[in-house]
């Protein structure tokens, strides 16, 4: 079978709304990996909606907020609030959307150079492509260059 | 929307000089948005890195998409990994966000959604 086409799946699901405006790119951003891998510092996010119980949960209309999730956390204290997708498996173990703990493995297996601290989470539905570009994505970039991180790692739910 | 997002950020981090890798399981919005580097999985939404529980799998998935980074060097390629939901049983893709996926919370939150 052919993978999913989730554009015309997604049109199917809100029969009275417009149809949503997909972005559609032609150009492609390239920065070349500077050193090898098992030299890198590896930032992870994930736009699960991941967060530790004493932090705020997300809500449900384009929340452009993220959370800072120390690299050692208990994964048992991690939860998820998102609206988007099924979250059944990924409440039962975060690690579905969220690797933490596969990417602490790596790193003590010296495969990745150093995993950043902290790793992060937003929740990824957000509707306004425009608060995507103007609010999430610069606050990314400058995290990212204040925390000296080589590799970017996105894992989306 | 989830991987419209990330494909958003990703290309925003790489254009300010730092690469990045990132997953997918939705090609056709991966391919509309064209991150720099993407590895897909053809596993449901909420499993980009594995079935829970199973620790040598989601490990295996992650080391396989940062090997795949160093294997990439046309902007927007898109590698496939190998992984099978269910070796038996394809039918999962056919209800895979179909109407009646979301919660009904959502559905009234949204309002007029199927």
């Amino acid at each position: 079978m052919s993978p999913i086409a989730y554009i015309p799946r997604t049109r199917e699901m809100y029969p009275r709304h417009t149809p949503y405006r997909w972005v559609l790119n032609e150009d492609v951003p390239w920065t070349p990996l500077a050193k090898p891998l098992n030299q890198c510092k590896v930032a992870l996010v994930s736009s699960g909606g991941v967060h530790h119980k004493d932090q705020e949960p997300f809500h449900t209309r384009d929340d452009t907020s993220h959370r800072e999730i120390p690299k050692g956390v208990t994964v048992e204290d991690l939860r998820i609030s998102h609206f988007g997708y099924r979250t059944q498996d990924a409440r039962k173990d975060p690690n579905c959307v969220f690797p933490i703990e596969p990417m602490r493995k790596l790193e003590e297996e010296g495969a990745i150079g150093r995993l950043a601290d902290p790793a992060y989470s937003f929740m990824g539905g957000i509707y306004s492509t425009r608060r995507v570009h103007e609010e999430v994505a610069p606050r990314f970039v400058q995290m990212l260059k204040d925390n000296n991180v080589d590799l970017f790692y996105l894992v989306p739910a | 929307m989830c991987h419209q997002s990330v494909g958003l950020i990703a290309r925003a981090v790489e254009a300010a000089g730092i690469p990045t890798i990132s997953m997918t399981s939705a090609l056709d919005i991966t391919q509309a948005v064209k991150p720099p580097r993407s590895v897909f999985v053809n596993f449901p939404l909420g499993h980009q890195t594995g079935k829970p529980h199973q620790p040598e799998l989601q490990r295996s998935i992650v080391r396989d998409a940062l090997r795949a980074l160093e294997t990439i060097t046309t902007p927007g390629e898109i590698v496939t990994l190998p992984y099978v939901w269910d070796e038996k049983d394809d039918s999962w893709e056919d209800g895979e966000y179909r109407i009646g996926y979301l919660e009904p919370y959502v559905r009234a939150d949204i309002g007029g959604l199927s």
